[in-house]
């Protein structure tokens, strides 16, 4: 009943008034809960505070009544704007954690094991700008008879991206090795992505198959920046590029596909263009910068290599990664 | 950073005109207009990126899905004036070999805009 709590508010106010006692305002404490109880908004509370006064000093000027009015006004829509933001937070943290929980279904869901050729080094680093990558490195082995390795960039980032490579990953599972060669595989995954994702999405690939037994490098490209071959012979390095659509643009696509041989000490480069579109502070960094990077530390193992693309490009960006950053590094030993 | 987006409409030939930055955040600005225009059957359209120093990945989309939603209308593009970093980035993806790719000066869109 308010009006009894109108009633026992003006006592207890009452008698803190006049003895500005502890136990008084340990009585309007406690009374408090009174408030919650009976469903009384703080508001409201200021306006059983404002009649208790008027009803114990009726003298007192208006403008001292008309403030009670003010600050009541106030505190409704303090009260809303207090609870829309309490309730963003709460909706922030609960999409946090799911995002947390949704980057470790993906690194499951994407897990790759490195082929194991002897004579054949294999480094790589891929770095999310956000939680979740839209970048992805695919690898697969035959034995010792072959290693082959993907490098996909999603146009689009964040979740969308993120669910959309673990599509590809399992078409690449389901190839069977009679259609392992680039080419050809690219041609699968063009189907399956075009089958299969809206007309805002589309993705990018390299496809590269190494033959142990004659060392050839044999390549395709799905509209993928093109990745680099350094030759020890020469000191110098070739792009190696390939005409191909970007997966998902169109039902059927061909793929031309192109080999070269590597030598020890070659070396070869894939990146997406989380890498080569490095925005230093005068703009966008040169190609020559990554060569020379690389040719830095051209004699390291390929995974120090990797790491020393990436260590030395983010320097440039104040260390912010502005997109995903993949790069693997394929290194004929022997 | 803003993006400019100029139209000129000549004898069922529709005539953009970009200008800026097209990224992430210019992005929805260009795909709104070109949306506007991309269910007209049988539209030629013509995006001259001239005034154009860069395209993310996001603003490529743009360009697939205009360029699927009007093939799927029977229509077609073409962009005039790419710059040689624009050139590349259409090279790389295979954009040209689908979308026809051109430099002009004085063409029929130009003289009225």
């Amino acid at each position: 009943m308010p009006h009894e709590v109108e009633k026992q508010y003006k006592e207890i106010i009452e008698r803190y008034l006049h003895t500005q006692d502890e136990r008084d305002l340990y009585a309007g404490q406690k009374f408090s809960r009174r408030f919650i109880e009976k469903e009384i908004s703080p508001e409201e509370v200021i306006g059983i505070h404002k009649s208790a006064l008027k009803s114990l000093f009726p003298d007192e000027p208006n403008e001292l009544w008309h403030s009670f009015d003010f600050l009541i006004e106030m505190m409704i829509h303090y009260g809303l704007a207090l609870q829309e933001h309490q309730t963003l937070i709460r909706k922030q943290e609960e999409m946090d954690l799911e995002m947390k929980i949704a980057a470790q279904v993906q690194s499951t869901l994407l897990n790759t094991k490195v082929p194991e050729i002897p004579g054949l080094d294999i480094g790589f680093l891929t770095i999310p700008a956000k939680q979740m990558s839209g970048d992805y490195i695919y690898f697969l082995s035959e034995e010792e008879k072959s290693a082959s390795i993907a490098v996909a960039d999603v146009i689009g980032k964040g979740i969308p991206a993120a669910l959309c490579m673990s599509m590809i990953k399992f078409g690449m599972d389901s190839l069977q090795s009679d259609q392992s060669n680039p080419g050809k595989v690219l041609e699968v995954i063009n189907k399956i992505v075009e089958d299969s994702v809206t007309d805002s999405m589309f993705i990018s690939m390299f496809y590269g198959k190494y033959d142990t037994n004659s060392s050839v490098f044999s390549y395709a490209s799905a509209g993928h920046e093109p990745a680099l071959l350094y030759k020890a012979s020469r000191n110098n390095f070739v792009e190696l590029d390939a005409k191909g659509l970007l997966l998902g643009v169109q039902q059927t696509v061909r793929y031309e596909e192109r080999s070269i041989d590597l030598e020890a000490g070659d070396f070869i480069v894939m990146m997406t263009d989380g890498v080569t579109e490095t925005r230093a502070a005068e703009g966008f960094i040169d190609e020559d910068l990554i060569k020379e990077i690389l040719l830095s530390v051209k004699d390291k193992p390929a995974q120090e290599i990797a790491d020393a693309v990436f260590e030395q490009l983010t320097e440039l960006q104040n260390f912010q990664l502005l997109d995903d950053f993949t790069v693997v590094i394929l290194k004929k030993d022997y | 950073m803003n993006l400019q987006v100029e139209l000129v409409e000549k004898n069922e030939m529709y005539c953009f005109k970009v200008i800026g930055e097209i990224d992430a955040f210019t992005a929805p600005i260009l795909k709104k207009r070109l949306a506007a225009v991309q269910d007209i059957e049988g539209l030629y359209a013509e995006i001259d990126l001239s005034e154009v120093n860069y395209i993310d990945s996001t603003g490529l989309g743009v360009f697939i899905g205009f360029f699927k939603a009007i093939q799927a209308h029977g229509g077609s593009m073409k962009i005039t004036n790419a710059n040689a970093r624009l050139k590349r980035l259409f090279e790389i993806t295979g954009l040209d070999q689908i979308i026809d790719m051109e430099v002009k000066e004085g063409g029929n869109c130009d003289a009225t805009v």
